[in-house]
């Protein structure tokens, strides 16, 4: 059932968490992208699914708001033949106090393979992964990452671009408090990409330059030249707290607009890992353009998640192949 | 209550700037004599060859959890804590359910620390009521029930009007205001130190500031007032020339420092071990080096546990939800002592100094801190090249909320003696 492509054994993945993207190999990386293509090759068929996990189940546990993640990983799991569980926190027994280790116990202790987790507080997915013996997928800790997502932004960069290695990308927006931004740093850097990270000086701070990004508080500088420009989403509840004066003020300075793209190369990527705040961080012109991929970037989720799912599950080439 | 030798030990007072091999002979809880050995047929003889003897440690920071939080920690575990940790005498942090801040609360720990304790407890009290920051408690009253200082810890006193009062106030006993110096507003939502590491892990930081911004206050206040201050729980550099020049200048100020500060940088919060999620935050290098530093030339006047025991239902959390807090008592002396005296960073005596005679002095307790003839014979017997584990059950505390589980230390606590009584050996406590 599976293409040839998708040869490459799992066996070679040697995680059994994917936790964030730091402490993977540039090999590792690639091999997931390469996946990844043998992946999205099965949403050109008729029948857009594969038996090969079939049997497991996948436990979508959202402590935080997330529609098109959430929904990603549910519709990877179920082209690859997983059942899917969602878990709702909100009418659940945390909802009563339970800890989350016990609810974590819990969904263990129903079979669940794979728990796919959004927390808003950094290192929940790791003291999960400590404490239990599914495979924990993190889909977001806090500001600290969200793998798929810099995994998925990589995959769209190489499709595009045919390499990582010498492209100028420019992280724009709210460098602070995203995890978009440093998977997205992790990855491009061992994959041999030029970071520049662009925005107030309140959001963009001087500790990255130690990660080897350039730092940029105009965004012309910051984007002229750019292979690929990723707008982060701008959150007013930041303004609350005096990081930026004014949403007015944040587009004037850092808005991108048709006008500013031509500071670009020619051929620049647009991309934003969504929800899009139209108007503010982005121009409708510049997101609906020629040179948006920001609706590609959702379809790449899905096999980037699939190819996650499949890697970790261990299953052996052979029997994924069956 | 009769006589107690202790024999054949290296015996270091650093108070006195003895350290030689020597016997100490305590008569009725007091130490009648340190020297040369004298024969006494119907005294109890404990043999140290190869032991260090010490004044008993002191830390003027213990967090007691009772009343209140009986589940984390009580009067009676505390000091079993303390006493396997060779401290001969601790002191209560108010910050209990309900705060210490009336004679009644006062009078609470007293009796129980009479019935419960096997070291000795000096109770603080809040300098405002409830910790509210908003109106000063009675000082008065307070001192001559026995409080020995006072402190808003864990609740900074964000208005400086009122910390300008309790200095002033307080001046009049002679007694400490102690402060947790943190500007609330600067430290917002942050939870760990701010810098690389916080930057890295997507954790909010505490800029270093949130603490010197605040000990910068605190000495100018205690300057123009001439209250008693000490800085609790030292932490960034940062803070340190405002300490060094207000000693300088004559102001009435003394500093502590904490084992984990000392010893551990954010870079291990690589881990995100709730463990290490204290309160400042744990710095980075340089701050600890800085703090060594300051350790040496005397700008930081002793070492303070900042125990704080928490359930390992409440630690194992997602790090933001976790409370803020290790216990120290136990782990003190082995951790410094591998991390600092080991190594070759601190010499052993200085490192002693500032558990002992520092401690004491910070809080006037002297002849306390020191084994001089007619001081209460409050003394611990170290081997130094004993190796401990730290696992949940070394632990004598309720809880075991500390950063350093699963590692193999040297420096062992053997006896701990609390007014010539022996309460502590080799792993026991001995009941009264």
């Amino acid at each position: 059932m599976m293409t040839a492509a998708l040869a490459e054994k799992p066996s070679k993945f040697a995680h059994k968490h994917l936790l964030g993207l730091e402490h993977l190999t540039a090999e590792e990386i690639e091999l997931i992208l390469d996946n990844a293509a043998a992946m999205k090759e099965i949403f050109t068929r008729t029948v857009k699914k594969v038996p090969t996990l079939r049997g497991k189940t996948v436990c979508n546990l959202f402590f935080e708001n997330s529609t098109r993640t959430r929904t990603s990983f549910e519709i990877a799991a179920k082209r690859l033949s997983a059942d899917v569980v969602n878990f709702n926190v909100a009418t659940s027994s945390v909802a009563k106090g339970e800890s989350l280790l016990d609810t974590a116990r819990t969904i263990q202790a129903m079979g669940v393979d794979f728990v796919v987790m959004r927390h808003s507080c950094p290192g929940t997915p790791h003291l999960l992964s400590k404490r239990l013996n599914m495979s924990v997928i993190n889909a977001g800790d806090g500001a600290h990452e969200h793998p798929t997502q810099g995994l998925l932004d990589v995959f769209t960069m190489r499709e595009k671009k045919g390499r990582i290695t010498g492209l100028k990308v420019a992280i724009v927006g709210d460098i602070s408090h995203s995890r978009v931004a440093r998977s997205n740093i992790w990855a491009l850097t061992k994959l041999g990409a030029q970071v520049r990270l662009v925005g107030p000086a309140t959001l963009v701070p001087r500790e990255f330059e130690k990660l080897g990004c350039e730092i940029h508080y105009d965004l012309r500088k910051g984007i002229e030249d750019a292979d690929v420009v990723n707008l982060l989403r701008i959150q007013l509840e930041r303004q609350r707290k005096n990081l930026f004066p004014s949403i007015r003020e944040y587009r004037l300075l850092y808005g991108l607009t048709r006008e500013r793209l031509s500071w670009a190369k020619p051929d620049v990527l647009i991309m934003h890992p969504g929800p899009v705040n139209r108007g503010v961080e982005i121009s409708q012109d510049v997101a609906d353009g020629d040179h948006s991929v920001i609706n590609e970037q959702v379809t790449n989720g899905i096999a980037v998640r699939m190819a996650v799912l499949y890697l970790l599950s261990g299953e052996s080439a052979t029997e994924a192949n069956a | 209550m009769g006589k107690l030798i202790i024999r054949n030990a290296r015996v270091i007072d650093p108070a006195s700037g003895r350290d030689e091999i020597a016997s100490i002979v305590v008569a009725d809880g007091v130490i009648e004599h340190v020297g040369a050995d004298t024969n006494s047929p119907h005294a109890d003889v404990i043999d140290a060859t190869g032991l260090v003897a010490c004044p008993g440690f002191i830390d003027v920071h213990t967090h007691l959890r009772e009343p209140g939080r009986e589940d984390k920690e009580t009067i009676a575990s505390g000091t079993r804590a303390a006493a396997a940790g060779g401290f001969t005498t601790i002191c209560a942090i108010p910050n209990t359910s309900p705060v210490i801040d009336s004679q009644t609360g006062l009078k609470f720990i007293l009796s129980r620390a009479e019935s419960d304790a096997v070291v000795n407890v000096i109770p603080y009290a809040s300098v405002t009521r409830c910790q509210q920051g908003e109106e000063i408690v009675e000082f008065g009253d307070l001192v001559h029930y026995g409080a020995r200082g006072f402190t808003d810890d864990g609740h900074p006193i964000m208005n400086a009007e009122i910390m300008r009062r309790a200095l002033e106030y307080s001046a009049m006993f002679d007694v400490p205001i102690l402060d947790h110096c943190e500007d609330i507003h600067l430290a917002g939502e942050g939870v760990v130190h701010e810098g690389f590491y916080s930057t890295k892990l997507g954790l909010k930081g505490i800029p270093p500031l949130a603490e010197s911004v605040q000990v910068a206050r605190d000495v100018e206040l205690a300057a123009f007032t001439r209250g008693r201050l000490h800085i609790m729980h030292v932490s960034k550099r940062q803070s340190l020339p405002h300490i060094r020049r207000a000693k300088a200048e004559g102001v009435r100020v003394t500093a502590e420092v904490t084992p984990h500060h000392l010893t551990l940088t954010d870079a291990a919060l690589e881990s995100f071990d709730t463990n290490l999620k204290v309160n400042p935050p744990i710095g980075d290098a340089a701050d600890r080096d800085a703090l060594i530093s300051a350790l040496l030339d005397d700008t930081i006047d002793c070492i303070a546990t900042d125990h704080a025991p928490h359930t390992d239902i409440e630690k194992d959390q997602p790090f933001v939800d976790a409370p803020y807090g290790m216990v120290g008592l136990e782990t003190a002396f082995p951790v410094l002592y591998t991390s600092l005296v080991k190594s070759g960073l601190v010499p052993l005596r200085k490192l002693l100094e500032k558990m002992t005679i520092g401690p004491a002095r910070v809080l006037g307790l002297e002849p306390r801190g020191s084994l001089a003839v007619g001081a209460p014979a409050d003394i611990v017997l170290l081997n130094l090249s004993q190796e401990v584990q730290i696992t949940p059950d070394f632990f004598f505390s309720k809880s075991f909320n500390s950063p350093w589980l699963g590692s193999t230390l040297t420096g062992a606590v053997i006896m701990t003696v609390v007014s010539g009584k022996l309460v502590y050996s080799h792993r026991q406590i001995i009941e009264k």
